[in-house]
């Protein structure tokens, strides 16, 4: 594992993306493959199936070294990493660097462990720990728990393994977006020329659009522009080539099992076509809101009830390929025109285009933007009409113009510690707005804050601290923050009686007292 | 939280009743005893201070005149009210004591901050066994277990040559007195200039008139700077990290000499390129060496985590407290 702790110790040492590519590049050209299969797997961000529980990890870990739980806890709450945590507490030999490769750790050790018992996973992981030293302990920790990024994803590996396999990073990106399997033959076949049989469940990277930091005037003439409502669903591609329908979704995922209804209405489409478009919950004249949306795809293979109960619809947005050919370079002007024939001929409503919006200027579109929230939309999104296909979030031909979000005063009321950069502080919050006399939680929010008052906020809630429930601290109510979101639904599943999207704290309202925070009465109103 | 006449936690800070006097109090009193020179053990326009004979001139330095300042040799006791008081080595920095005071054959000891490790600087801990002990807890985690600091040396100085290599100057963050003067003998063995920022210099010379070996050092002069620092080791305390004088030793790369280095998180938080794990306070397992070595029945702690090193020790039957403080988390070293 020696060659893999070195790369993650140098990549977790920099923030330059540069000196990361230079790491990536000399490990993958020197190391075995299929240690490197393994290390490109985890690199991505692929997680393991749990292996074991981590409360078992916290109590072997507290029982060898004769601590309190609530000392693990509480250092782990410190540490912000349990990975790191349980590779600090454990007694500290000074052993020299196991000989072991990846690839031999991952598949002897690690894998193994699915088939043990409870005493013979404790007996296999506490030889491990006292063979491995500090680093290689937390590495191996990282490779059990998941959450091992480095910073690094899947398109900067991509970009390392591209330039060392002389191809372009988007070629090898797409070959890594498909089930990338950890062994020494598929990591080679990165490095291979392409086969036809391969590609058949490959989706194309996605194109994703900027927020509009600037005046829409400033884009120039409203002719050369697309506009269409930005639904607020799952981006996702459709792919049905020979026979075969797969739906990825933009993290990356194969979602198609958990919706059966796209598959069948998928076999009318002619073979070789790939669509990009939003997955929707649809009651069959709008959208329904995001958290039935996220039941739907929680659930790997929906029962009767569910597909009845929350309807999927696969709003198209573009034409990426068709009978086979690679439509991305075209203008979307075109790519346009050959996607209504083919969804013209597909049958059932399982099936949508995303309408364009008609508009003479860009104050007709403004003025249409301001009906968004009454379509259930989160704003315009603006592409050119002449624009290929591009990927990530590059160019400036698609735009979000999302209108403004909601905004509410409301009052913290519980914190838990953060992880990663933010170990240690009190960064995870939750809010309350009042009902009925009563401050009520109602959304939680990680971000928007400066590190000053971050540390601002740390020391508030460790000195206005009413009682700890395991990480979690209830701070009496006092502080008084701005909260921007999106997405505002009447929920019964929620104890406020709402749901909210992205919420994000604007600024801290010192100059206000809890008392002057908004209520939910209120808010209901505002649904529309 | 009293301690008979012994000790007393008060809202000022810890008061010896029987001594009449205060002991690192950050206010001016009539009569302040001084564990070691760093600021927030020192105070200000106190009237008198006692403190190590090694600590005088340290201290003196940061007080200035006004302070009636009396440097007591380790080991030796003197009366000072009803109380016998004397001073023993901790470890931390040159000149850094533990205070030990005696009343009736019972016995106090305020560890200020103190490290089992050898620095081959600082005159090297001592133990004191007594009835009560009030401990530092920065660190009382038990995540916290220093490597060797022979081999963060080794690490350091390949930083430093691997630096020279892409023609770079190398920056280590050190607390001005103390750290800034203990990483020195760990640079010894690498051709290069050590440059030394203004607010640590002075202290530099300081130890060297105790007789404590350092390998040569300059000022890090901004005329220095301008003959080029290409190549050299500069040591500057962390305030320096986005300034204009940084700036000027560009290319440069910047690491950090701290306990706090050991946890990711927080190494990524502070900004550092690279971090040295070397600290000059105990870690856990020295902690809970001390605290056994010393044979206390009460313990009282302060800074950092004292709350669940107190509650742990509870658990391990014997009596001991938190010293009211705020909880400053990660308080710099
Ligand atoms: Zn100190
Ligand atoms: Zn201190």
């Amino acid at each position: 594992m020696n060659g893999f702790v070195t790369l993650c110790m140098k990549l977790d040492a920099t923030r330059s993306t540069h000196l990361k590519l230079d790491a990536l590049k000399d490990y993958f050209r020197s190391a075995e493959d299929g240690d490197a299969a393994w290390a490109l797997y985890y690199l991505m961000g692929n997680k393991p199936r749990r292996l074991v529980s981590t409360t078992l990890l916290r109590e072997w870990v507290a029982d060898a070294q004769e601590l309190p739980l609530w000392l693990v806890e509480e250092t782990y709450e410190h540490v912000g990493d349990l990975a790191e945590c349980l590779a600090a507490l454990w007694p500290q030999g000074d052993t020299a660097m196991d000989p072991m490769s990846l690839k031999q750790v991952v598949e002897t050790e690690l894998l193994p462990l699915a088939k043990c018992n409870e005493q013979e996973k404790r007996e296999r992981l506490s030889s491990i720990w006292s063979r491995f030293n500090r680093e290689e302990r937390f590495l191996f920790n990282k490779l059990i728990t998941g959450g091992f990024r480095m910073g690094v994803g899947r398109s900067l590996s991509a970009r390392a393994l591209a330039e060392l396999a002389e191809l372009e990073a988007p070629v090898m990106e797409q070959r890594l977006m498909g089930a990338f399997s950890p062994d020494a033959a598929s990591y080679r076949r990165l490095f291979a020329e392409e086969t036809e049989q391969d590609s058949l469940a490959r989706p194309y990277p996605f194109f994703l659009a900027k927020a509009l930091d600037k005046e829409p005037q400033e884009l120039g003439p409203v002719e050369e522009w697309q506009a269409e409502w930005k639904w607020d669903g799952i981006r996702a591609q459709l792919l049905w080539r020979g026979g075969q329908f797969h739906l990825w979704s933009r993290g990356e995922e194969q979602i198609g099992e958990r919706f059966p209804e796209l598959e069948t209405y998928s076999m009318g489409l002619p073979d070789g076509t790939v669509l990009d478009g939003e997955l929707l919950a649809w009651d069959g004249e709008a959208p329904m809101s995001f958290q039935e949306l996220s039941r739907r795809v929680n659930r790997q293979k929906p029962g009767k009830k569910i597909l009845r109960d929350i309807p999927v619809l696969f709003m198209v947005y573009d034409l990426l390929e068709a009978g086979g050919e690679d439509l991305r370079a075209l203008p979307l002007r075109e790519r346009r025109q050959r996607l209504l024939p083919i969804l013209g001929r597909l049958g059932g409503d399982r099936f949508r285009i995303s309408e364009t919006l008609q508009a003479q200027s860009w104050e007709q579109l403004a003025e249409l933007r301001s009906h968004s929230r009454e379509q259930r939309v989160e704003g315009l999104m603006l592409k050119r009409l002449d624009s290929p296909y591009g990927s990530g979030r590059r160019g400036d031909s698609w735009w979000k113009w999302k209108v403004d979000p909601f905004r509410v005063d409301a009052v913290l009321l519980y914190a838990q510690a953060g992880h990663g950069r933010r170990a240690g502080l009190y960064t995870d919050y939750t809010f309350g707005l009042w009902k009925e006399g009563e401050l009520l939680p109602f959304a939680k929010a990680y971000s928007g804050l400066s590190d000053e008052e971050l540390k601002e906020v740390d020391r508030f809630i460790r000195k206005h601290t009413v009682e700890r429930f395991g990480p979690v601290r209830q701070v009496e109510p006092h502080l008084v923050v701005e909260l921007a979101f999106e997405g505002l639904q009447a929920s019964k599943r929620h104890k406020s009686g709402v749901a909210v999207r992205f919420p994000r704290i604007i600024r801290i309202r010192h100059d206000k007292s809890p008392a002057e925070a908004d209520h939910i009465e209120e808010l209901l109103n505002r649904v529309t | 939280m009293q301690f008979g006449q012994l000790l007393e936690a008060r809202a000022g800070g810890l008061y010896s009743p029987a001594a009449d006097a205060w002991i690192d109090s950050r206010r001016p009193v009539e009569r302040a005893l001084i564990t070691h020179a760093h600021g927030d053990h020192l105070g200000y326009s106190h009237k008198q201070a006692w403190c190590s004979a090694s600590c005088a001139p340290l201290a003196a330095k940061r007080l200035g005149a006004k302070v009636q300042l009396h440097g007591i040799p380790y080991g030796e006791a003197f009366r000072m009210g009803e109380a016998w008081i004397s001073f023993h080595p901790a470890g931390h920095i040159l000149g850094s004591a533990q205070i030990r005071i005696e009343v009736d054959g019972q016995v106090a000891v305020v560890s200020g901050d103190y490290k089992r490790g050898r620095d081959g600087v600082s005159q090297p801990f001592e133990v004191v066994p007594c009835d009560v002990f009030v401990s530092e807890t920065t660190f009382g985690l038990p995540c916290y277990v220093w490597p060797d600091p022979r081999k963060e040396g080794e690490r350091l100085r390949a930083w430093w040559r691997s630096n020279q290599e892409q023609g770079a100057c190398s920056v280590l963050l050190a607390y001005a007195l103390g750290k800034a003067q203990r990483v020195l003998p760990l640079l010894e063995g690498v051709e290069g200039p050590i440059l030394m920022h203004a607010s640590a210099d002075p202290f530099v010379q300081l130890y060297r008139d105790q007789g404590v070996q350092l390998p040569p050092t300059e000022r890090a002069t901004a005329e220095r700077i301008k003959q080029g620092v290409a190549g050299a080791m500069v040591i500057a305390p962390p305030s320096v990290q986005n300034t204009p004088w940084l700036r000027k030793l560009r290319p440069c790369r910047l690491a950090m000499a701290s306990g706090w280095m050991q946890v990711r998180g927080v190494r990524r938080r502070m900004g550092y390129d690279d971090g040295f794990i070397l600290s000059d306070h105990v870690d856990w397992p020295e902690l809970l060496q001390t605290v056994k070595d010393s044979g206390c029945s009460e313990l009282w702690c302060t800074h950092g985590f004292a709350g669940p090193v107190a509650r742990y020790f509870r658990e391990q039957g014997l009596k001991a407290q938190v010293l009211a403080a705020d909880e400053t988390r990660l308080e710099m070293e």
